[in-house]
């Protein structure tokens, strides 16, 4: 029997038209699951079981193959994260103009360690590898901005204006 | 493809154009290492082992992704390459952990090998292993994460070779692990393919972990028991109190007709040989109670009642049902004794395709039946009817294994959108039944075209699209036509003579158990004799046997009636299940004498006067004739004490019925002398002593009890078994003309019954198998999965 093909969930219209636009690009349906994938957490906030089972069926995929993709990328996730996504580079420009302990002043402030979630679900904090921003080192990455030459006191400022700007 | 030179370790030497490197160090002899390349599956490139020195390359390449170029000077050897592999080697040691003396590889296991021939005795790597306890993933697979070298044989295994995709590869780098589908479990066929390519012991099998080493079994390669298909498996066999004890089946020895492939059943569906409820002595009935006995008693008692009933209400009075499952010497030695010792015609057994049919409609048309290689190679391939993944594995196997290596194309008819339609190149559904509509369409008849296109069908074809397909078809060259029990009596004729119409179509008739086939040619049939002779014209058995009944005698339905007008006085079912598979009254019988032999108290063994505890066919020797007509060696691995054979069973109740044995079983002909091959420490072991027996023809064929001494008559007086006796004890397969009977049959299409067994069941020995009873009870909602 084939999987009862009744739609799991609905996404935005705006995902759908990517979607659709999406598939054009590769000669194969499955080419466009990275994307995709993106595109889905960036809506849904995470790639839950329902996403997956939604877009494996859609792109002609089983569950298990699009959970090995998303175990690969440390990009995707199957967890909810907060809504400001914290990623503090640590790589080596980085960690010799202070990145390390400008992640841990992080921890310290946000009062979680990395991967971790805030209790009121605004800040999730993460170390990640190289992000480009090696001249500019120290550097973090907040969801899809970047900020750069920081210091624990810009950092400082930084969080604050997150939580003002994601508690408005 | 032309050839192409190159030299390795200063060896010139050629291979095909295109051909890896790997392989072509292979076909002269130079092994090259490798952990993740496996024959017939994708390339992965992933464990480095197999690298070596390519002159003018920079780097050292890996040989199983490399192709032969013309003029290539390869090292497979130097101190560089050596160099290399040790540090493979010891990267793969890095948190592979040191429980070899525990562990179920130990002694076969592929990492063992490598570190003894590369390994370093000490490692550079002093960070702390990353331990998991291991973990069941379904009743019969377990994986040790830790011991994993990620060489990914069985993802591809389980995604290319089985079509299965439930096994995958999560996390990235160093922490990459195998995962099964449901997070925590397998939801799969439970093939057990994932164990058997493992190269170390990471995926282990649930019937066999833990329980001995690999060294301290005798391995014997014999035929699986289950479907028609005739795969070889390899029992691992230890000494136990009751005999010998099978603890494992695998594919050890590839040289089956199955090459790698084995299903759950031929793997881990030996353990109904040691269920408690096996039975172990005779029991006769006294007082209305089944009540051990002695073999000398029940022995004298059948003997006695068979030849009172035979004497004094002649042999129509008798019924014979058989087996699918014993072997062809015993399904001839039955049809024989009860022709010419119980002087009857009542001979039945349970059908499950109409072989005869088959047979009749080939007169005169030899080279027309495929072996079940040829499905491997065909360029083409019709499948009508059956469900050949859950009925046919192996043949599901190799139409897979064809489709993907050699793209031959596959044509699917069935009233069911079966899994292999994902291999074909044209399938069409059909309404339920409408299988030979089908058929005589494909042969031409247009006015057929209607009932095919139904509307109702889902994923049926309309009528441009159905004459398209009978095109391809008929363009099709050397194709292989396989057919269910869907198709029977004149179906399979109009089949026939549709395949005569292409160029060297070949068929294969899909039965359902391990020797259906054989019980077909070896005459258990109550119009036809071995061979599918009629009982009409049996003067050239008459010759052999001494006289014998002329009349057609009763079918199985037919005894069934008989005994209901208190006209069948005994019954001796010899390994079948009539009350319990075909829905015999049990009533009915309950005025007969009723002999049973079986190795359960089945629903028809609890009616019976007499019950024989029998040994199962991985407890005999003997031949068995798959469904495509293959003939292969049946070995004797387990023994359980105070069981009989059935063959040894016939002789003895023929000796107490006054019969002169040595007519029924031309014993004492060979050398007198016991070469202790069937028995002992060197039981089942590559018997080449009996091979170099048959050589210097000085088998020895002691006893009335020996099967190869009816062997001598079966190939001597059965059309078609005329083969080669020295391949077929060398274990190998041949295939086997059907035999021309020529006659014009009796067409009795509603008897055939098919037993649709599936992946986890098979008859009365499933029903007794502790592994796919739990793997049955295991199975979540079934759901298939997406092509890849």
């Amino acid at each position: 029997m084939i999987v009862d093909t009744q739609n799991f969930m609905k996404f935005s219209d705006e995902f759908e038209a990517r979607f659709t636009e999406m598939l054009t690009h590769y000669p194969t349906r499955r080419s466009a699951l990275v994307p995709t994938l993106l595109y889905a957490q960036d809506e849904v906030g995470a790639l839950t079981d329902e996403v997956i089972a939604e877009l494996a069926q859609r792109l002609d995929l089983t569950e298990l193959e699009v959970r090995n993709v998303i175990s690969y990328y440390s990009m995707l996730t199957t967890k909810p994260r907060g809504k400001y996504n914290v990623q503090v580079c640590t790589n080596i420009a980085c960690m010799l103009r202070g990145g390390e302990e400008l992640l841990d002043h992080c921890k310290k402030k946000l009062g979680i360690g990395h991967k971790g979630t805030t209790e009121d679900g605004l800040f999730s904090l993460e170390e990640v590898e190289c992000i480009g921003a090696c001249s500019w080192a120290p550097a973090a990455q907040v969801n899809y901005d970047f900020h750069e030459n920081l210091t624990n006191a810009k950092m400082d400022e930084l969080l604050d204006e997150y939580k003002k700007k994601g508690t408005q | 493809m032309p050839d192409v030179t190159l030299t390795v370790d200063g060896k010139k030497i050629t291979a095909p154009a295109g051909s890896l490197l790997i392989e072509a160090c292979k076909s002269v002899g130079i092994e090259v290492p490798s952990f993740c390349y496996y024959p017939g599956l994708s390339l992965q490139g992933a464990c480095r082992m197999c690298v070596v020195k390519i002159e003018k390359m920079p780097k050292l390449q890996t040989a199983c992704t490399t192709t032969v170029t013309e003029g290539m000077i390869v090292a497979t050897d130097s101190d560089e390459v050596r160099q290399a592999r040790k540090a493979m080697v010891e990267l793969l040691l890095g948190n592979h952990p040191l429980d070899c003396p525990v562990c179920d590889a130990g002694g076969e296991c592929e990492l063992q090998d490598m570190a003894f021939s590369y390994g370093a005795p000490e490692s550079k790597y002093t960070e702390a292993k990353n331990h998991r306890e291991e973990q069941q993933w379904s009743p019969v697979v377990y994986f040790d994460r830790p011991r994993c070298i990620l060489c990914y044989r069985c993802v591809r295994v389980c995604g290319e070779g089985m079509d299965v995709w439930a096994l995958g590869v999560q996390n990235r780098g160093v922490s990459s692990i195998i995962a099964p589908n449901q997070n925590d479990h397998l939801d799969c066929e439970e093939c057990g393919m994932c164990i058997d390519i493992c190269p170390v012991g990471a995926l282990t099998s649930g019937a066999y972990r833990y329980k001995t080493r690999p060294w301290e079994m005798n391995h014997v390669g014999t035929i699986c028991t289950h479907c028609g298909d005739g795969c070889k498996t390899t029992l691992g066999v230890r000494c136990c109190d009751a005999g010998a004890e099978i603890v494992r089946g695998d594919n050890r020895d590839k040289s089956g007709i199955n090459n790698d492939f084995l299903c759950i059943k031929g793997r881990y569906a030996f353990d109904f040989a040691h269920h408690k409820d096996r039975l172990t002595e005779p029991l006769i009935r006294k007082n209305g109670k089944l009540t051990p006995a002695t073999w000398e008693e029940a022995f004298e008692l059948i003997g006695k009642r068979f030849r009172e009933v035979r004497d004094h209400d002649g042999g129509s009075a008798i019924g014979v049902v058989g087996s699918n499952r014993t072997t062809n010497e015993e399904n001839y030695l039955l049809s024989k004794f009860a022709r010419a010792v119980l002087k009857t015609n009542n001979v039945d057994h349970h059908r499950t395709a109409d072989f005869p049919a088959l047979a009749a409609a080939l007169h005169g048309k030899p080279g027309k039946t495929a072996s079940m290689r040829d499905a491997l190679n065909a360029p083409a391939i019709l499948l009508i009817g059956n469900d050949p993944t859950n009925q046919h594995p192996l043949l599901a196997w190799q139409i897979r294994t064809n489709v993907r290596l050699r793209r031959a194309k596959l044509y699917v008819i069935n009233a069911a959108p079966i899994k292999l339609r994902r291999q074909a190149s044209g399938s069409a559904l059909v309404p339920a039944g409408a299988e030979a509509k089908a058929v005589a369409f494909l042969g031409g008849d247009d006015s057929l075209l209607d009932a095919l296109v139904d509307s109702q069908v889902a994923g049926g074809l309309t009528r441009e699209a159905w004459i398209a397909l009978r095109e391809r078809i008929r363009g099709e060259q050397n194709m292989v036509i396989a057919f269910g029990s869907e198709l029977r009596g004149h179906d399979i004729e109009r089949l026939v003579s549709f395949a005569s119409t292409l160029t060297g179509a070949k068929l294969i008739c899909l039965g359902d158990y391990a020797n259906s086939r054989g019980a077909s040619e070896m005459g258990l049939y109550p119009d036809l004799l071995p061979g599918y002779e009629p009982v009409a014209r049996a003067d050239r058995f008459q010759k052999e046997w001494g006289k014998l009944p002329r009349e057609t005698g009763l079918s199985l339905p037919e005894m069934v009636e008989a005994a209901k007008a208190g006209k069948l006085k005994a019954l001796y079912v010899v390994g079948s299940n009539p009350v319990g598979r075909l829905k015999v009254d049990p009533f009915v019988l309950s005025k007969s004498f009723v002999v049973v032999q079986d190795m359960f108290l089945t629903e028809t063994a609890t009616i019976a006067d007499v019950v024989l505890p029998a040994a199962n066919a991985y407890e005999k020797t003997g031949t068995y004739t798959n469904t495509c007509g293959d003939l292969q060696l049946v070995k004797k691995a387990g023994e359980i004490s105070n069981t009989k054979p059935d063959f040894e069973m016939i002789v003895r109740i023929a000796d107490a019925m006054g019969c002169d044995v040595s007519g029924l079983v031309p014993f004492g002909s060979g050398t007198h002398s016991d070469m202790g091959q069937t028995r002992g420490a060197q039981s089942g072991e590559a018997d080449r002593h009996a091979v170099w027996l048959e050589a210097h023809n000085l088998e020895p064929k002691m006893t009335p009890f020996d099967p190869m001494a009816i062997l001598d008559e079966i190939q001597r007086v059965v059309a078609g078994y005329d083969v080669s006796r020295v391949n077929l004890l060398a274990g190998n397969d041949q295939h086997l003309e059907i035999a021309e009977s020529g006659a014009s049959l009796i067409q009795q299409p509603e008897l055939i019954d098919p037993a649709n067994d599936d992946l986890f069941s098979s008859g009365t020995l499933g029903r007794y198998s502790k592994t796919l009873n739990s793997v049955f009870e295991n199975k979540s909602a079934e759901s298939e999965v997406a092509a890849d």
